[in-house]
């Protein structure tokens, strides 16, 4: 394992979620990615430029990528799991060549699959994310040492210095939101709140 | 004028601008006319659902995209269809090239096609097999209308009798 990820203190997601929250203050674009990530995001308070996922695990960063791609003013968040950025590590590559610089991912690692039961993980073992992705060419890639580390790697703007990945070692507790299972009005609401299609057409 | 080169007009004309795609021989027309036009923003993805992804991003944030695959590579995003373009009612423009069909020589692909058609069916997804280029412009324009008007996706898949087919299968037919 290496010093930088066998180092880092074990955080709270939902904590730090709410820290991050607190930061925005640009409208940036949050994609939250399925499950804990998103429960979390929703649990923060919900902002308009909020995406929740409900479904197609692992393809947060994919996603954020797109909306960074379409408006490249607006920094874009993805939030992800381990087990989530397990599933499609070729995004990573995909965003480091394309090098979004207005694109930053935070990836909550606990070793495992907390939402299904608690499995191990890869991350569980010897796969060490931050070392994956700069392998695959985000060369701004850092472990979170603590909560004073994470404050001053996010206290900056979020629409340049990009791509960026940020990986946090937390604690195995669930996510606390109930973000409202409904993909249109999530979508409406998104595309709203990014000013974009017709989100504010029936809007007094 | 070719057919790809008139598949990327009808692109324009609808203002679809990004191109996530997985490459594919049939492909290399549109992805070379893509990657060599400044108007449209090129996303070489490492898999197609990581492409369907991207669209669904740039759509929601106000930039219209299409994806380009295999057929093989369709078979790989049913999820990404399910849990996320047909619930969240996302326009995704699929363009796939056929393969496994007219003089496909990998039993692979002759097989992983057989799902291709019975997925976009089973999911309701409207799809046009495109197959000479008198009838694709009329086809491509007003289907990409009605995906966008409609927020429901549309796959054009490139029929061999369109593209010539894969022009690394003749080679490998001879037996």
């Amino acid at each position: 394992m290496s010093n930088e990820r066998a180092s880092a203190k074990l955080l709270n997601r939902t904590a730090l979620t709410k820290r991050l929250v607190q930061k925005l203050k640009a409208g940036e674009a949050v994609i939250g990615g399925i499950g804990n990530a998103n429960f979390d995001l929703f649990a923060a308070g919900h902002r308009p430029q909020n995406f929740y996922m409900l479904g197609s695990m692992g393809l947060a960063c994919p996603i954020a990528l797109g909306v960074a791609l379409a408006q490249p003013e607006r920094g874009v968040i993805a939030l992800e799991g381990d087990g989530s950025i397990l599933m499609g590590l070729g995004c990573l590559a995909t965003i480091a060549n394309l090098r979004p610089r207005n694109l930053t991912i935070v990836v909550w690692d606990n070793g495992i699959y907390q939402i299904t039961g608690k499995q191990q993980a890869a991350t569980a073992g010897v796969t060490d994310l931050v070392a994956v992705a700069r392998g695959a060419g985000i060369a701004n890639s850092a472990w979170v040492r603590d909560e004073a580390h994470f404050d001053a790697l996010l206290d900056r703007r979020f629409d340049d210095g990009g791509p960026a990945l940020l990986a946090v070692k937390i604690d195995d507790m669930p996510g606390q939101g109930q973000t409202p299972r409904d993909p249109a009005l999530i979508r409406s609401r998104f595309m709203k709140g990014l000013g974009t299609g017709r989100g504010g057409a029936l809007d007094p | 004028m070719s057919w790809s080169d008139t598949f990327l007009r009808l692109l324009k004309d609808n203002d679809v601008r990004l191109v996530a795609y997985v490459p594919d021989n049939v492909l290399t027309p549109l992805i070379a006319g893509v990657t060599a036009d400044n108007y449209f923003l090129p996303v070489g993805a490492t898999r197609e659902d990581e492409a369907v992804g991207t669209i669904t991003g740039a759509y929601m944030a106000g930039l219209r995209g299409a994806v380009m695959m295999q057929t093989s590579g369709f078979a790989l995003i049913a999820n990404a269809l399910a849990s996320l373009v047909l619930p969240y009612q996302i326009p995704a423009i699929m363009v796939i090239s056929e393969r496994g069909t007219m003089g496909e020589f990998n039993i692979g692909q002759s097989l992983v096609a057989r799902t291709m058609r019975p997925t976009l069916d089973t999911l309701g997804i409207a799809h046009h097999t495109l197959t000479d280029e008198a009838t694709m412009p009329f086809i491509v324009d007003s289907s990409i209308k009605q995906a966008y008007s409609t927020q429901a996706p549309v796959a054009f898949i490139l029929s061999p009798l369109l593209t010539g087919g894969n022009p690394a299968a003749k080679a490998k037919l001879k037996i």
